[in-house]
C-alpha cells in the first residue's frame, strides 16, 4: 500500500497592467488590433534604443504589493534575462531578479514570495502550412503586445489541493481587479496562472520534484489541470517511477498534459543588472500615494465582517468578494439600524434577494431604503417571512416601491392575536380536522403540521407560523 | 577652397554667422573633401544623399514632425536648423549613431543595408544647432577594436602614414578629422575608442563623463561604459560640440547633462592647478618616444604654473582585466538582438529557427565580435558570474575609489593616452591581448565614468619604423572628476596653447597637406 | 583552461556556430585572455560593493503618456521577411521559453 501523497502547489501569476502605454516605451497598449501597429524603435529593439520605465506601472506594482501585504523594497533594480526567441526582440527580457520591488507578503493563508515588474513578450502566431516559406512551417511575430507591463506574483508552495489553488487564484484575481490595475481576464491573457505542482509523503517537509503547468486559461482549467497532474504524479510514484522536472501544457479539451520542453538542456539566462536603467527607490510620497489609493480588499473586508458584524466566515467571504454587493450590504445594514442584526441583513442579501434577482432574470437590486424597510417589517413581525418574500418580488420589479404601501395593498399585514381573527381561523381549522386534533392531543407533535398548513392556506401566508402554533396548542388545552 | 577647410569649426561658424563666408560654399568644400576620401574613413557621405528617398512612413511622405526629444520616431527636424551655434557646419558621424533613413551599420555586415527609423539624440542636437551630417565614418565592428582593422568594410588608414592604423574603434572619425576630410567628427568611447585614435591621429578627442551626453541612438557596445564625444582639431571646438550635445535626455534614463552647460575655454595658464602623475606609470610598458613626449609635456605644465604631484592608482593595472570582462559581458547581451528577425542580415531564413539564428550571426559578425560575445557569454554563464563579472564590478569600485582619493588631492590626473604611436596595419591582429593593451591608460577612466581628454602633445619616431621613419603624433591624456568638463577644457586649452602642436608638426600635419598623399 | 566542450556550450548559448577551426582558435584565444583576466580573481575584494553603474540616479521614470507609434510600413521596412503585416520567422521547435 503506497503511502499517502500530499499535494504541494505554488502559483506564478502574470498580471498585465492596464496602463495606457508599454513598460519601457510610449506605444499604446492594445488588444485585437492589426499586427504591428503599436510599435516604435524601442519595442522593436532597433539598434541604439534605450528603455525608460513607465511611472504608472511602478505605481500599480506598489499597489499590488501593498494589497498582498508585501514588503516594499527600499531600492529595487532591473536585470536582463537573456534568451533567444522571436517574441523577445532584444533577446533579453528586462525583469526584476534578486531585488524585486515587492518582497514577502501574504494573501489569505498563502504566503507570497515576491511580486516583480517586467515586460511581456510579443505574440507569435504559428501559421504552419499557410505561412510556409518553401516547405517548412513558419511563424509570424506581432509586436503589439511586446513590452506590455507585467507584474509577476510568485507564491510559496503553500497550496494543498487543486480546488484550494483555484479558489485562492480567484481571491487574487478579485483583489487585483478591485485595485483597478488590470483587466485580469484569463481568456484574454491579462491574467495568466502557471502552477508548480509536486507531491510528497504526507507529513514530510521536503519538496518533491515539481513540474510547471502552463496554459490554463480559466479557473476551471486551472483546477482540472492541477488535478490531472497530481493524479499523474501519484500514479507515477505509485509505480515506482520518478517525476521529471519539466514544463507541461494542459489541453482542456482532451485533459492531456504534454511536455513543452525538458529542462535538461538547462536554461542559462545569464542574468546581470540592466545597465540602461537606474534603481527604483520608492519615496515616502510614492508609498503614501499608493497606500491612499488602496480600496478595502476582500480579505480585509471578510475579516471586518466577521469581527464587527458577527457574520460567519463563509457568509462574510461571500459578501466581501464582490465589492458592489458588499457596498450594498453595508448600506442596508446602516439603513436597518437597530431594527435587525447584520447577520439577518446578510441572510436577506445573500439568500432571498439573490434568489429573487435571479428569478427576475438578473434584475437590478432594489434601492437601499425599501429593502431596509422590508427587513425591519419582517423583524418586527409586521409581515411574515413568507409575506416578506412576496414584497421582495415586488421590490425587485419596482426598486423604489413603498414597502408599507405594498404590504397594505397586497393585504400582507401579519395577523396578530389581538383582534381575534387569527384565533377564529385556527378554531375553524381544528374543527375541520378532528382526527389531527386528536393525534396532537394524544402526543403526536408532528400532526400539528396539517392544521398549521390549513391556517396558512386560509391566511395566504399572512400569519406568523410561531403564533399559529401557539394558538393551536392553546385552543387544544395543551 | 583650401582656406575654408583650414578654419576650425568655431572660426567657420563665426564667419558664417557674420556673413563673411557662405554656408553653401563652406559645406560644398567639405563635401568635396569627404568625397575624395582615400583613407576608407567614410562608409557613407552626403554625396549619396540624392539616391536615398526619405520615404519613412511608407506612403510617400517624409516622417512627420514630432514632439521633440520625447518621441524617438518622427522627432527629427526635416532639415538642419538654419541658425544656431553650428549653423552651416558639416560634421562626420561615427556609423554607430543611428541616422533616420541614412544607412547605419556600426561597421558590421550584419547591418548592411539597414536604414534606421530614427535619429540618435546626439546627432539631433547637432542638427538642431545647425550642423549637417557630412558622412558616416568607418569603425571597428560594433566599436570593438583599437586599430579599426575589425571593420566589416575594410580598415581605415592613418593619414600620417597609410601603412599604419588610425587607432580604434572610432578610427574613421579620427582619420577624417586628421586627414582633412571633416572639420569635426563624432565618436564613441567605451574603453578609449575616442582618446586612443585621437592620439594616434594627432588630434583632440574628448570622452565626457558617463551620462553627460545621451546614449539614445548610439548602438550599444557596453552600456555602462559607452559615452559619445567629439574629435576636433583643437580644444575650443571640442568644447563647442560638447556644449551643443550635452544634456539630460528623456529617452536615456542614465543621462544627466552638465550643470551650467559648457562655455568656450579661454584659460592661458595653469597657475594653482595640481596635476597628479600616477606612481604606477614608472613601471608601465610604453615606448621611449611616448615617455619622452609625456615628460616634456609635464615640464610645460610646470612652466605654465601647474603643480605636479605624485598620486597612486593601485588598482588601475587591473583595469584591462575588469574591462575585458565587463564590456564583453554587456556586449554579448547588447548584440543578441541581431537575430535576423526584424532588420539586418538573415541567412538560412527558411530553415529551422535555431539554424537561422546561428547562421545569420555566424555570417554577419566578424571574428573579434564573435570572440567578445563568446568571452562575455562565458563570463555571465552559470557558475562563472561571481568569479568574473561580480569580481570585475568590484575591481571597478576600487578603481573609482582610487580616483576619488586622487582627486581629493589634485585637480587632474595625467598619463600618456596610448603606450605607443600608430602601429603598422596587421601588426597586432593575431594577438588579441596585445591589441587590448592599447587601452591600458584609457580604460581606468572609462570604468570610473570620469571625463578625459586626449591632446596631441608632440611627435615620436615609431619603434617599429627603422631609421629615418617619419615621426608620428603622441597623445597626452588629462582626466578630471565627474562633470568637471569645464575645468578640464580650460586646462587643456591652456596647455594646448603652450604645446603649439600644429606649429611644431608643421608641414607634416595631414590636414595641411602633409602626409595626406604619402 | 577553457576546453572544446565549454566553447561549444557557450557558442550554443550565444547562438553562434563555429566551425572546427574556429573552435580551436577561440579556445586558445579565450584561454589566453582569461589567463590575464584571472589575475583579478585572486584579489581580495571581500566586502567591496560591486559597481554596475557609475550614475547614481534613482526613479528616472516616464509619464504614462502615449506617443506616436510607427506606421506598420516603417516597422516592417527593414524586415528580412515581412509577411501580412508581421515578421515571418522559421517555426520554433521545442525550444520555447
Ligand atoms: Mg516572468
Ligand atoms: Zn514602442
Amino acid at each position: 500500500m503506497p503511502e499517502e501523497l500530499e499535494a504541494v502547489i505554488g502559483l506564478e501569476i502574470h498580471v498585465q497592467l492596464a496602463t495606457r502605454t508599454k513598460m519601457f516605451c510610449g506605444c499604446e497598449l492594445s488588444f485585437g488590433d492589426e499586427p504591428n501597429v503599436h510599435t516604435c524603435p524601442i519595442c522593436l529593439a532597433h539598434p541604439g534604443v534605450l528603455p525608460v520605465p513607465n511611472e504608472e506601472a511602478v505605481r500599480y506594482a506598489l499597489k499590488i504589493g501593498m494589497a498582498l501585504g508585501c514588503e516594499i523594497a527600499p531600492r529595487s533594480i532591473f536585470h536582463r534575462k537573456n534568451y533567444f526567441y522571436p517574441d523577445n526582440p532584444k533577446a533579453y527580457q528586462i525583469s526584476q531578479y534578486d531585488i524585486p520591488i515587492c518582497g514577502e507578503g501574504k494573501l489569505g493563508d498563502i504566503r507570497i514570495t515576491r511580486a516583480h515588474l517586467e515586460e511581456d513578450a510579443a505574440k507569435t502566431i504559428h501559421v504552419g502550412e499557410s505561412g510556409r516559406i518553401h516547405g517548412s512551417a513558419a511563424s509570424l511575430v506581432d509586436f503589439n503586445r511586446g513590452g506590455t507591463p507585467l507584474v509577476e506574483i510568485v507564491t510559496e508552495p503553500d497550496l494543498r489541493g487543486a480546488a484550494e489553488a483555484a479558489e485562492w487564484a480567484r481571491l487574487l484575481r478579485e483583489t487585483v481587479r478591485q485595485l483597478g490595475v488590470s483587466d485580469v481576464n484569463m481568456e484574454e491573457g491579462s491574467l495568466r496562472v502557471d502552477a508548480n505542482v509536486s507531491v510528497r509523503p504526507a507529513g514530510s517537509t521536503e519538496l518533491g520534484v515539481k513540474t510547471e503547468l502552463k496554459n490554463m486559461n480559466s479557473f476551471r482549467f486551472l483546477q482540472r489541470g492541477i488535478e490531472a497532474e497530481l493524479e499523474r504524479q501519484r500514479e507515477l510514484i505509485g509505480a515506482e517511477g520518478t517525476v521529471e522536472q519539466e514544463t507541461l501544457h494542459f489541453d482542456p479539451a482532451s485533459g492531456d498534459l504534454t511536455s513543452l520542453r525538458s529542462k535538461e538542456e538547462a536554461h542559462d539566462y545569464r542574468y546581470f543588472p540592466e545597465p540602461d536603467l537606474v534603481a527604483i527607490a520608492p519615496t515616502e510620497a510614492m508609498l503614501q500615494e499608493a497606500r491612499d489609493s488602496l480600496p478595502e480588499l476582500p480579505a480585509a473586508r471578510t475579516a471586518r465582517y466577521e469581527a464587527e458584524l458577527g457574520l460567519d466566515e463563509a457568509q462574510a467571504r461571500l459578501l466581501a468578494g464582490d465589492p458592489d454587493q458588499a457596498a450594498y450590504f453595508e448600506a442596508v445594514v446602516a439603513a436597518v439600524g437597530e431594527a435587525a442584526e447584520p447577520r439577518v441583513v446578510a441572510n436577506w442579501v445573500t439568500g432571498d434577494l439573490t434568489a429573487a434577482l435571479r428569478a427576475a432574470d438578473d434584475a437590478e437590486r432594489p434601492a437601499v431604503q425599501p429593502l431596509a424597510d422590508l427587513i425591519g417589517a419582517v423583524a418586527s413581525k409586521q409581515v411574515s417571512h413568507a409575506g416578506g418574500k412576496q414584497v421582495l418580488a415586488i421590490l425587485v420589479a419596482d426598486g423604489d416601491a413603498d414597502v408599507a404601501a405594498v404590504i397594505e395593498r397586497e393585504g400582507l399585514a401579519q395577523m396578530g392575536g389581538d383582534d381575534g381573527e387569527l384565533a377564529g381561523i385556527v378554531a375553524a381549522a381544528i374543527e375541520a380536522d378532528p382526527a389531527a386534533a386528536e393525534q396532537i392531543r394524544s402526543g403526536n407533535g408532528k400532526a400539528i403540521g396539517a392544521i398549521v398548513g390549513a391556517v396558512m392556506r386560509e391566511t395566504k401566508g399572512r400569519a406568523d407560523g410561531g403564533e399559529v402554533n401557539r394558538l393551536i396548542r392553546e385552543q387544544l388545552g395543551l | 577652397m583650401a582656406e575654408l577647410t583650414d578654419l576650425t569649426v568655431a572660426e567657420a561658424a563665426a564667419k558664417i554667422a557674420a556673413g563673411e563666408i557662405s554656408a553653401e560654399e563652406y559645406g560644398a568644400a567639405w563635401r568635396a573633401a569627404a568625397a575624395a576620401d582615400e583613407l576608407n574613413a567614410y562608409l557613407w557621405t552626403a554625396e549619396h544623399a540624392e539616391s536615398l528617398e526619405p520615404d519613412w512612413n511608407g506612403d510617400g511622405e517624409s516622417a512627420p514632425a514630432g514632439e521633440g526629444e520625447a518621441t524617438p520616431y518622427g522627432s527629427n527636424a526635416p532639415a538642419p536648423a538654419e541658425s544656431g551655434p553650428l549653423a552651416g557646419v558639416p560634421i562626420a558621424i561615427k556609423d554607430i549613431f543611428t541616422t533616420q533613413g541614412i544607412p547605419t551599420t556600426a561597421g558590421s555586415r550584419i547591418l548592411e543595408g539597414y536604414r534606421p527609423p530614427y535619429t540618435a539624440t546626439a546627432v539631433r542636437k547637432l542638427t538642431a544647432a545647425g550642423a549637417h551630417v557630412l558622412g558616416k565614418t568607418n569603425m571597428d565592428e560594433f566599436a570593438m577594436g583599437s586599430s579599426n582593422e575589425n571593420s566589416g568594410y575594410g580598415p581605415v588608414l592613418n593619414p600620417w602614414d597609410r601603412g599604419r592604423v588610425p587607432g580604434g574603434s572610432s578610427g574613421g572619425s579620427a582619420a577624417a578629422v586628421a586627414g582633412g576630410l571633416a572639420p569635426a567628427a563624432l565618436g564613441t568611447d567605451t574603453g578609449g575608442s575616442i582618446r586612443q585614435p585621437a592620439s594616434l591621429c594627432g588630434i583632440v578627442g574628448l570622452k565626457p563623463t558617463y551620462g553627460a551626453i545621451s546614449r539614445f541612438g548610439m548602438i550599444a557596445f557596453a552600456s555602462s561604459l559607452d559615452q559619445c564625444g567629439p574629435f576636433t582639431r583643437d580644444v575650443t571646438d571640442a568644447a563647442l560640440l560638447l556644449g551643443v550635445m550635452q544634456g539630460m535626455d528623456q529617452l536615456d534614463s542614465t543621462s544627466v547633462g552638465i550643470e551650467g552647460g559648457i562655455e568656450l575655454p579661454t584659460r592661458e595658464d595653469l597657475a594653482g592647478l595640481r596635476f597628479g602623475v600616477p606612481r604606477e606609470l614608472g613601471e608601465a610598458t610604453l615606448d621611449a618616444g611616448v615617455r619622452a613626449v609625456f615628460e616634456a609635456t609635464v615640464a610645460r605644465i610646470e612652466e605654465l604654473g601647474g603643480q605636479i604631484v605624485e598620486i597612486t592608482l593601485p588598482h588601475a593595472e587591473h583595469g584591462i582585466s575588469a574591462y575585458y570582462v565587463l564590456a564583453p559581458a554587456e556586449a554579448s547581451s547588447n548584440l543578441a538582438r541581431f537575430d535576423g528577425v526584424r532588420y539586418g542580415l538573415r541567412e538560412a531564413g527558411d530553415a529551422d529557427l535555431v539554424e537561422m539564428y546561428e547562421t545569420t550571426r555566424s555570417v554577419g559578425f566578424g571574428p573579434e565580435v564573435k570572440r567578445r560575445i563568446m568571452l562575455g557569454t562565458y563570463a555571465l554563464s552559470s557558475g562563472y558570474y561571481d568569479a568574473y563579472y561580480g569580481q570585475a564590478q568590484k575591481v571597478r569600485t576600487r578603481i573609482a575609489q582610487d580616483f576619488d582619493a586622487a582627486f581629493a588631492d589634485v585637480d587632474f590626473v595625467i598619463t600618456p593616452t596610448s603606450p605607443s604611436v600608430a602601429f603598422e596595419l596587421g601588426a597586432k591582429t593575431d594577438d588579441p591581448l596585445a591589441m587590448y593593451m592599447n587601452d591600458f591608460f584609457t580604460v581606468p577612466m572609462s570604468l570610473a565614468g570620469i571625463p578625459a581628454i586626449a591632446l596631441p602633445a608632440g611627435l615620436a619616431a615609431p619603434e617599429d619604423g627603422g631609421d629615418g621613419a617619419p615621426r608620428l603624433p603622441v597623445g597626452f591624456q588629462i582626466a578630471a572628476p565627474a562633470f568637471a568638463e569645464q575645468k578640464l577644457l580650460e586646462a587643456a586649452h591652456a596647455l594646448e596653447g603652450a604645446l603649439g602642436f600644429e606649429a611644431a608638426a608643421g608641414d607634416a600635419i595631414p590636414w595641411k597637406g602633409g602626409a595626406r598623399h604619402a | 583552461m577553457i576546453d572544446r566542450e565549454q566553447v561549444l556550450h557557450v557558442a550554443r548559448l550565444a547562438r553562434l556556430r563555429l566551425d572546427e577551426a574556429e573552435v580551436e582558435t577561440i579556445a586558445g584565444e579565450l584561454s589566453g585572455i582569461l589567463e590575464h583576466v584571472d589575475r583579478i580573481r585572486g584579489l581580495d575584494l571581500e566586502g567591496v560593493e560591486p559597481t554596475s553603474h557609475v550614475v547614481h540616479l534613482e526613479n528616472v521614470l516616464r509619464a504614462d503618456q502615449p506617443w506616436q507609434s510607427m506606421p506598420p510600413a516603417v516597422a516592417l521596412a527593414n524586415a528580412p521577411e515581412p509577411f501580412d503585416g508581421a515578421f515571418r520567422v522559421p517555426s520554433p521547435q521545442a525550444d520555447a521559453d
